[in-house]
């Protein structure tokens, strides 16, 4: 430094700092898969943040209206794959809606016990995840064991940890394999004592709180401005569950509570994602204990194919599993929009049928998308650290955001 | 079948919104209300701020597109779909327009932010204008992407795609080139017995079923196609 410009520095003249653009991801731990967030900085403080989504794009609105109904389920899968089935749920409800199929008690209570299976694992690994963006690694590595052992019953039941493929229009694919029911249950009765560790190391713990209260508080006006849903919602105060509010498969018939947020900043929403699994754990607990006997889907053989020793003998039921695995069933024309509540928020699908074996338009209505819109919005005067924790509050999986 | 309180509701905003809206109509019990373009920002407006509608939550806004529209001197290609929720009467409404590609759909941003990036996404997928949006960019394809990919008359397999090039150290574009067509197997059959579903198209052979192709024979039967083909 010369000796004039620490004369001006001393005479107090202020340094003016430019603003300045910052690259966030595309790979980045931080940045759960593939987000570019380009910030832009005045010294440690973010002036706006604007994401760039759309590289994981894989153009599934626009596959699936080349594929049959049954070909198109599988890609629901592979948008949020960390709660795979609950994606499937929508589809499937959605499609027996148009074709106004009734699926068996007992395939809806399969449904109800492996979409909520899905929510915990789901919570699982956001609310680990979260812990590890700010700075802790001991809950991931714990909470991904405990995950571990969830996916085995996906694929105990049928056949893959991820890509599920389980949840057909018409009920599920195949019923539960024996003793399922009962590892299932053990494993709920184990997990509270795993959710008391992680609380004990995160609930309380004084960095935690530091890096994640009052951050990103999101009012109840501005979290319905911003068409947020799910733990989002709930943890701005807002006392709405699809699965209450507008039941479907059966969620009438369990006891459960709704967990709310008071603050509406990162911690609020990481206390309702930890208040659900215990709530979950006791809907698969009662699922469990309620299991009606029965059918796991509909008897129509229009919609879902026949029993294997059946084909073997009658000729009707080896046509119809022909015509369902060649042409597929055709759908009713009509529209409709239908909801489920994933673990994200209000998951949806915009089904519009011609009346041919194909979906005309599928719209997807992923839950992730509208958050991910608010983050400018959410950190917005919030420092480059605290951005990190915005993002792991919103629990965002880029498979459903960009599709 | 739609509830009382949905019929209540559909008849109330088509009572107020006489001026905007066309009709309703139900799918199921889901109310669809087909409106004007050009006063989508009205209506939205009235729907969130009523006090018996309150639909504090814009869930969603897609588009559709249906070629055969294009012709004919009706909205337009598009449809753009508002989905809105209220959670204080826990009812669903869904607002209908039509756009063609040079319809400017008026933005509703400023009513509900959600709207910003869903009508980018509009705009990517479908190309459908929206005036006033502050920030209409692509969202979900490639930077520096050409066309909508969504539109019926997009090819699935799209125009070009990528590799990394070693000689120049950069990703570069090239046109698509496919050992192998897409190919969009016709599974429907002509049997409707299995599904009880009309199948609007016609299909190959079924001018064989009409009286007069009997009597006359096959219009282009596999005959005519063997003799031209051995030439």
């Amino acid at each position: 430094m010369t000796a004039q410009n620490v004369d001006t520095l001393d005479m107090g003249e202020e340094t003016q700092i430019k603003p300045y653009t910052m690259n966030f991801g595309p790979q980045h731990p931080a940045a759960h898969g593939v987000l570019r967030l380009v910030l832009e900085m005045e010294g440690e403080i973010v002036e706006r943040a604007d994401p760039h989504i759309g590289l994981l794009h894989r153009g599934t609105e626009k596959l699936i209206e080349h594929k049959t109904y049954t070909q198109a389920l599988p890609y629901f899968d592979r948008l949020d794959y960390v709660a795979p089935m609950n994606q499937e749920h929508a589809f499937a409800l959605a499609t027996e809606k148009l074709l106004g199929v009734e699926v068996p008690k007992r395939g809806q209570y399969i449904r109800v016990l492996f979409a909520e299976l899905g929510r915990v694992l789901n919570h699982l690994l956001n609310v680990t995840t979260f812990a590890l963006d700010v700075g802790a690694l001991t809950p991931a590595l714990w909470g991904f064991e405990e995950r571990e052992k969830g996916m085995e019953f996906y694929e105990r039941v049928c056949g893959a940890r991820l890509h599920a493929n389980y949840f057909r229009p018409g009920g599920v694919s195949q019923d539960l394999p024996a003793g399922l029911l009962d590892d299932m249950y053990e494993w709920c009765e184990g997990l509270p004592s795993f959710m008391k560790d992680l609380n004990d190391l995160l609930t309380g713990n004084r960095i935690f709180k530091q890096r994640t209260v009052d951050i990103g508080v999101v009012s109840q006006e501005d979290a319905f401005d911003w068409g947020f849903s799910g733990p989002m919602l709930r943890g701005s105060g807002v006392a709405w569950d699809l699965r209450k509010s507008q039941p479907y498969d059966s969620y009438e018939d369990f006891d459960f509570d709704i967990p709310v947020g008071k603050t509406g900043d990162c911690y609020a929403r990481y206390l309702v994602r930890i208040a659900e699994i215990t709530e979950s754990l006791k809907i698969m607990k009662q699922a469990i204990e309620k299991m009606p006997d029965g059918p796991a889907k509909t008897n129509d053989y229009k919609v879902c194919p026949p029993p294997r020793a059946e084909m073997k003998s009658s000729m009707e039921a080896m046509i119809h599993h022909f015509k369902l695995y060649t042409e597929g069933f055709h759908v009713p024309a009509g529209e409709t929009y239908t909801a489920v509540e994933a673990p994200k928020g209000e998951f949806g699908v915009y089904l519009v049928s011609d009346g041919s074996n194909k979906p005309y338009r599928c719209r997807i209505r992923a839950p992730g998308f509208p958050h991910l819109a608010a983050m400018d919005f959410m950190s917005k005067g919030h420092q480059l650290a605290d951005a990190v924790s915005i993002i792991g509050s919103l629990d965002i999986v880029f498979g459903e955001i960009d599709r | 079948m739609p509830n009382d309180a949905l019929q209540d509701l559909a008849d109330y905003v088509v009572e107020k919104l006489e001026a905007h809206v066309y009709n309703y109509e139900f799918f199921n019990d889901e109310l669809v209300v087909n409106a004007k373009a050009e006063s989508i920002k009205e209506i939205l407006h009235f729907l969130r701020d009523d006090r018996e509608c309150n639909f504090q939550v814009l869930v969603d806004v897609l588009g559709a597109d249906y070629p055969e529209r294009m012709s004919s001197d009706e909205g337009g290609r598009f449809d753009v779909v508002y989905t809105l929720l209220s959670m204080r009467h826990n009812h669903r409404i869904r607002v209908k327009v039509q756009a063609s590609e040079e319809t400017l759909v008026p933005s509703v941003v400023g009513i509900y932010s959600s709207a910003g990036w869903f009508e980018r996404e509009v705009w990517d997928m479908y190309g459908v204008l929206f005036d006033g949006n502050p920030d209409l960019r692509r969202i979900l394809t490639d930077y520096g992407f050409e066309g909508h990919p969504q539109r019926k008359d997009f090819p699935l397999t799209g125009y070009v795609e990528l590799r990394y090039d070693e000689e120049l150290k950069r990703v570069v574009y090239e046109p698509v080139q496919l050992t192998q067509d897409f190919r969009g197997f016709d599974y429907t059959s002509p049997w409707e017995a299995m599904t009880g579903v009309q199948i609007p198209n016609e299909l190959i052979g079924d001018e064989k079923a009409s009286k007069d192709a009997l009597k006359h024979g096959p219009a282009h039967g596999w005959k005519d196609a063997k003799q031209a083909g051995g030439k």
